[in-house]
């Protein structure tokens, strides 16, 4: 079952979710789709940290769901560690999702909260029949306390006993339970203080160097994607615009809509303030309905006729990343744009 | 704890807003909650004042009470709150309606909670106007529509006919601001106004709201935790922290030398975009703390990495800076060692290793 040490961990190849949008309550038709996820594919590497980013509704929680299996996918192909997953059910399916687990974003309603902390951390084991012995169990639970930096003697403590970041602690601790090949976090900071942020930012990039953990890092924030990830996606509209590794995509974005997410991060240094940038104007355009061909022609400023007509695929425009797009930025439109992150 | 200016402030302008040793508490079942803790600040006419802090600070509270929100709560308001010489806090009700919405407007985090779902956006902004101007119908609605452009609301005319769910969340917050403005206020308080938004259209809000500012000329008190808001968007600065200030001073000063330490713990624990990527964050330890029980001393001796064994017993109170008068502090470290434990810190060097380098025993474990 195991494949070969350089193969991608993950191969999603043109992943498309269609939410279906239906009238009438007992006789349903179909009148629309929202296509929340339109043939988006991409590999994840043994080891590294895949990071996606774009605004809400991107697609880009759901493209997650899909890789996870939680959503069944409209058309797409999944392999995860060499065989095709994409249509697994019952046991083989859940023999996988043992290899696979996910750190979610509010750490107040995703712990049960009637239930220890203990058993919360324990409860995967149980799931899969694992550690049957109480003593053995409770012994596991408690390493993996300590490993994610909780006193083991609160084992016995309920969630609303925890503070916001702790809470999320224990998220990652059931995560890391079955020893997961695959970690998925969605947007795992963005309910904590800005103060309590850092530690468990700091935690996830710890784990992953001392467990070789393979890890997806789903954020809004491009800033902390920037800390975390070795290789990022941008998507906008269910479509993947750029990939690619870190540097190049941060010092040389060559999409427009990459290069005015970038431009958009408000910076902690006040002399920066006024300096010119270029801001997207509208709004998203609905996914139920998206613009033909390019969908981000609508709003970008190099738009031309051909992006209405023919949609880009993902090249190589030789600058290491690979991005959708006909008329890729310059060096010199990414400093007009205003990009933070651009040498 | 007289009189005090804010940081940058050129003392020739009278403040339009003063906050005076203003204190809120809230007696509740588990014990009296010291939301704002005796807090002094000002803001100067068509100036931005940022009040920084993470939830459970005060800064929420505190804006809230400008406008007597709290009042209903049960809350024991003490201090003084001068705006255009009148004081807020003890400002008969009736009176206090007359400048809420009108002379001081605020606007929230969370716009889709902020409208009303079931009336058109028009038709509340209309009320907005009449509120305070006894103006026909018709021309009220014309300024609505006159409002709704000036924020950028696409075909205004059609639009303000719509309901708040026919709105995307950035023209929610810019209908929002568009009511805000419906009587030109003086000073327009923005709570967190971007939080719930995305970062391309936060980007358009703060542009929308300095171009406001410019063109009406008034003063904006922005209340946030994320410190690139405030450095895009104010040019005074408070750091809040446990329902005080523990930190005033110019946005310019306050990001080239920060003095507190809890000042220090946020510069450094967010990743910047435009930092060294590999440098490791340096988070903050512990949370924050209960406003019931407040820990002794110094508020934030738990969490200091450089706290002495005393700071559990003094309070410190906010002071200047030595070299620079405009620049508050209320931290108990001497400014010799502040000064260096930041030049370490901004060096990219853990807080033990500041220690070690400035020579100052650590904090107990």
């Amino acid at each position: 079952m195991s494949a070969a040490a350089d193969e991608p961990l993950v191969q999603a190849r043109g992943l498309v979710k269609h939410f279906p949008i239906t009238r009438g309550i007992v006789f349903q038709r179909k009148v629309g789709a929202v296509r929340a996820v339109d043939g988006v594919s991409l590999e994840v590497r043994r080891g590294e940290t895949l990071g996606i980013v774009g605004e809400t509704g991107c697609g880009k929680s759901t493209t997650a769901r899909l890789i996870m299996r939680l959503l069944d996918v409209t058309a797409g192909e999944i392999r995860f560690d060499g065989r095709d997953i994409t249509h697994l059910k019952g046991a083989p399916l859940k023999a996988v999702r043992r290899e696979m687990q996910m750190v979610f974003q509010d750490p107040h309603s995703s712990l049960n909260p009637r239930k220890t902390i203990g058993s919360i951390i324990g409860q995967p084991f149980a799931i899969h029949g694992l550690l049957r012995e109480q003593g053995a169990r409770k012994r596991e639970v408690q390493r993996l306390m300590e490993t994610v930096g909780l006193n083991p003697e609160h084992y016995n403590r309920y969630p609303h006993e925890f503070s916001g970041g702790q809470r999320q602690r224990i998220g990652v601790a059931r995560a890391l339970a079955l020893e997961p090949k695959l970690l998925i976090a969605d947007e795992p900071v963005s309910a904590l203080d800005v103060s309590i942020q850092a530690q468990v930012l700091n935690l996830l990039r710890d784990l992953q160097r001392r467990l070789g953990l393979t890890l997806v890092f789903i954020a809004h924030d491009l800033s902390v994607v920037r800390h975390m990830c070795d290789r990022v996606a941008v998507m906008y509209l269910g479509k993947i615009v750029e990939i690619g590794p870190n540097e190049p995509l941060y010092e040389f974005p060559r999409h427009p809509y990459t290069g005015a997410l970038l431009a958009a991060v408000p910076v902690a240094d006040p002399s920066l303030h006024g300096s010119a940038r270029r801001l997207l104007g509208g709004d998203v355009p609905s996914p139920a309905n998206p613009p033909r061909a390019c969908r981000f022609h609508t709003r970008c400023p190099k738009a031309q006729q051909l992006c209405a007509e023919r949609e880009p695929e993902l090249e190589d425009k030789g600058s290491g990343t690979l991005v959708a797009c006909h008329f890729p930025l310059s060096r010199e439109e990414v400093a007009q744009t205003g990009v933070r992150s651009a040498r | 704890m007289s009189r005090r200016d804010l940081a940058g402030a050129p003392s020739t302008s009278e403040p339009l807003l003063r906050v005076e040793e203003l204190r809120v508490e809230f007696p509740t079942e588990d014990g009296v909650v010291h939301a704002v803790d005796g807090i002094t600040y000002q803001v100067l006419p068509g100036r931005t004042l940022g009040i920084v802090g993470e939830s459970g600070s005060g800064k929420t509270v505190a804006s809230l009470t400008t406008l007597g929100l709290t009042r209903r709560q049960g809350a024991r308001i003490s201090g003084r709150i001068l705006f255009a010489g009148q004081d807020l806090v003890t400002l008969p009700e009736d009176r206090l309606r007359a400048i809420r919405g009108n002379d001081i407007a605020m606007i929230f985090q969370d716009p889709l909670s902020s409208l009303h779902p079931l009336y058109k956006v028009g038709a509340q902004l209309i009320e907005a106007v009449r509120a305070h101007r006894d103006v026909p119908k018709a021309r009220a609605r014309e300024r609505a529509i006159e409002l709704l452009a000036l924020v950028g609301i696409p075909d205004p005319a059609r639009r303000v006919d719509e309901y708040p769910h026919e709105f995307s969340g950035g023209m929610r917050q810019r209908a929002m601001i568009a009511m805000a403005l419906a009587n030109e206020p003086k000073l327009l308080i923005a709570d967190e106004p971007t939080t719930a938004l995305d970062v391309t259209v936060q980007a358009q809000i703060l542009a929308l709201m300095e171009r406001l500012q410019r063109e009406l000329g008034m003063a904006i008190v922005i209340i946030t935790h994320d410190l690139g808001v405030v450095a895009e968007m104010a040019d005074d600065i408070a750091v809040m922290y446990a329902g005080r200030i523990v930190e005033t001073a110019s946005a310019a000063r306050l990001f080239a030398a920060p003095e507190h330490p809890y000042t220090w713990g946020l510069l450094r624990s967010i990743p910047r975009l435009d930092g060294p990527r590999a440098a490791d964050l340096v988070p903050i330890p512990g949370t924050p703390p209960s406003l019931i029980h407040r820990p002794s001393g110094c508020h934030f001796h738990p969490r200091c990495p450089y706290a002495q064994p005393d700071h559990a017993r003094i309070d410190p109170a906010l002071e200047p800076t030595p070299d620079e008068p405009s620049h508050y502090v209320a931290c108990l470290l001497s400014a010799q060692v502040r000064r260096g434990l930041w030049q370490e810190l901004a060096a990219g060097r853990t807080p033990a290793r500041a220690l070690e380098a400035v020579g100052q025993p650590g904090a107990p474990a």
